[in-house]
């Protein structure tokens, strides 16, 4: 329990007549990498901006540490699907902007350091001085990565960050979120669609079925060992079967499922299953 | 079509049609004179400028007149020789001071007040309905008002200027703040920037084109309003001294004050466009 970040009990999102997800139960765990899959209008952008504090639930709450969220944090940085950087500062001071919200006492000189040092982080040292008009779409998501980082959160969320970028650009830059992650040993949690990068970045994968009335249908652990490269990742045994079984979730059962749980469903724990090790 | 033109062949075209513009001018007004030869009644004549006296030249001015009398009066533009002798230099400044002092305080007012309806839809719709019907006014229906009320006509005319440039002011700026984009917002959000530091670190410089576009008509519709509202109250500035040209029949001085009024409009139009472009962001 020491070890435990985050546990959302029973969330819902409810409008009249229209129940998006309900009774959402599921933990992160220190140092652990946490995917949320599951299609569009599942209430999955709803999920990750409860824990970050942008939304509220209908139902239930959100612990974090132990204690109920009120509103957004500092320990819990968010890394947006559109990049979201402010086009009127360079990327430098775009990353200096979080630094001074952290660090309000610092003076400018050292805000400036730690945002040049967490740009060289992702690799972008030598377009500190661009402004996001000058940057390809891949470096702004860069900028938004290190600004997120330069925090020091307890917990980092993703919003589909890599969606808009194309592949060549994406794959890089799901091995670099792997690299970073692993070294700072950064506790995450991510909303995807894309199979492989659930796969290569994380330890567990909350399978959500369509909604209205969506659900965590599954809790996937994903056992194949790190170091997880691109490269390498469908060479691994066990790729294979992890990779059709959320296919065939993604496809055929996310929907059959969908609507009313079977009887020995319990939200609490929802069925594991374990494979790729 | 809508390819590049060289600036050279721009520039060119335009003084073609202006030397064009001048020479027919001048040609319709001189060769008018020597064909009319009416005679003028002598009485009338001693009452008439020296110019109209000498008979058959109409009152309208050639380029070449106008020329002369705009070097006269750029030789020595900040004259003062009593009160209704001042060089037209003095008069600008006036009027300029004017607008500038009612376009400040509009400012001062506009933009603030602006940020808070941006922020509050409820203020907003509150306000919405006076902002609507006090915009259409004409600023000068508000000179009485103010002459009752201020009993000072050169801080009347401020007080025009300032009611003339207020609205573009608040409703650009209350348009900016309102739309500027959420997910900036919810960056400030997350990062516990507080109100201060997202307003003025996040929300200004995000709606700082849109309230400078605002600034920029305020300052077009002020220079406007000051010539109308200097006419009406007289004493000094720009405005006044048109009206006084009429008076004394100098059709060229009117011509002369049409062109410096142009002239020191477009610049500061031009001024309020570099600090816009200082301020403007592309994604």
């Amino acid at each position: 329990m020491t070890n435990r970040i985050v546990s959302v009990e029973g969330i819902a999102r409810k409008f009249p007549g229209l129940t998006v997800f309900q009774n959402v139960w599921f933990t992160i765990e220190k140092g652990e990498f946490v995917c949320l899959v599951g299609h569009s209008g599942c209430g999955k952008t709803t999920i990750l901006n409860i824990l970050a504090g942008l939304d509220t639930p209908s139902e239930g709450v959100v612990l974090v540490e132990g204690r109920e969220i009120e509103g957004p944090s500092l320990e819990r940085a968010v890394i947006f699907q559109g990049h979201a950087l402010m086009p009127w500062l360079t990327a430098e001071q775009n990353v200096a902007f979080a630094v001074s919200c952290r660090n309000p006492s610092w003076d400018k000189a050292r805000v400036r350091e730690a945002a040049r040092e967490a740009l060289s982080r992702v690799g972008l040292a030598q377009a500190a001085e661009r402004k996001p008009s000058q940057l390809s779409g891949g470096m702004k998501q860069r900028v938004g990565i290190a600004r997120a980082l330069a925090v020091n959160p307890k917990l980092l969320l993703m919003d589909e960050p890599f969606s808009a970028l194309d592949a060549l650009t994406r794959g890089t830059l799901q091995e670099e979120v792997s690299r970073l992650v692993t070294e700072a040993g950064q506790t995450a949690f991510m909303i995807t669609h894309d199979v492989d990068e659930a796969i290569l970045l994380a330890d567990r994968i909350l399978l959500m079925t369509n909604g209205p009335e969506a659900r965590v249908a599954e809790v996937l652990h994903n056992r194949l060992p790190r170091p997880r490269t691109r490269a390498d990742l469908h060479h691994m045994p066990g790729y294979h079967p992890l990779r059709d079984h959320i296919m065939d979730f993604l496809i055929t059962r996310s929907r059959t499922l969908a609507g009313t749980p079977p009887a020995d469903y319990d939200a609490r724990n929802p069925p594991v299953v374990e494979l790729g090790g | 079509m809508n390819t590049t033109v060289p600036v050279w062949r721009a520039a060119l075209l335009s003084a073609a049609l202006l030397f064009a513009l001048l020479f027919a001018w001048e040609m319709a007004v001189k060769g008018n004179a020597t064909g009319g030869a009416a005679t003028v009644d002598p009485e009338l004549a001693a009452l008439l400028s020296p110019e109209a006296a000498r008979g058959g030249q109409t009152a309208l001015p050639a380029p070449t007149d106008i020329g002369k009398r705009l070097v006269e009066l750029l030789s020595d533009p900040f004259h003062q020789r009593g009160t209704n002798d001042q060089g037209i230099g003095i008069q600008i400044a006036w009027s300029l001071w004017r607008v500038m002092a009612g376009f400040l305080l509009a400012a001062v007012i506009a933009i603030p007040l602006g940020f808070v309806i941006g922020m509050s839809p409820l203020l907003n719709a509150a306000l919405n309905p006076f902002i609507q019907v006090l915009r259409p006014v004409s600023p000068l229906a508000w000179m009485p008002l103010a002459l009752y009320t201020i009993k000072d006509s050169s801080i009347s005319s401020i007080f025009v200027i300032f009611i003339c440039s207020i609205w573009p002011m608040l409703l650009n700026t209350a348009f900016g703040v309102a739309s500027v984009r959420k997910e900036w917002l919810n960056v400030a959000r997350t990062l516990e920037a507080g109100r201060w530091k997202t307003a003025m670190r996040v929300i200004l410089p995000a709606a700082a084109p849109t309230i400078l576009t605002g600034m920029r008509i305020s300052i077009g519709i002020a220079w406007l309003v000051i010539v109308a509202a200097e006419m009406l109250v007289g004493g000094t500035g720009i405005g006044y001294w048109v009206w006084n040209q009429w008076n004394n029949l100098s059709i060229a001085d009117i011509v002369i004050a049409i062109l410096m009024i142009g002239l020191v409009g477009l610049a500061l139009d031009r001024l309020l466009g570099f600090i816009a472009q200082a301020v403007a962001w592309q994604e």
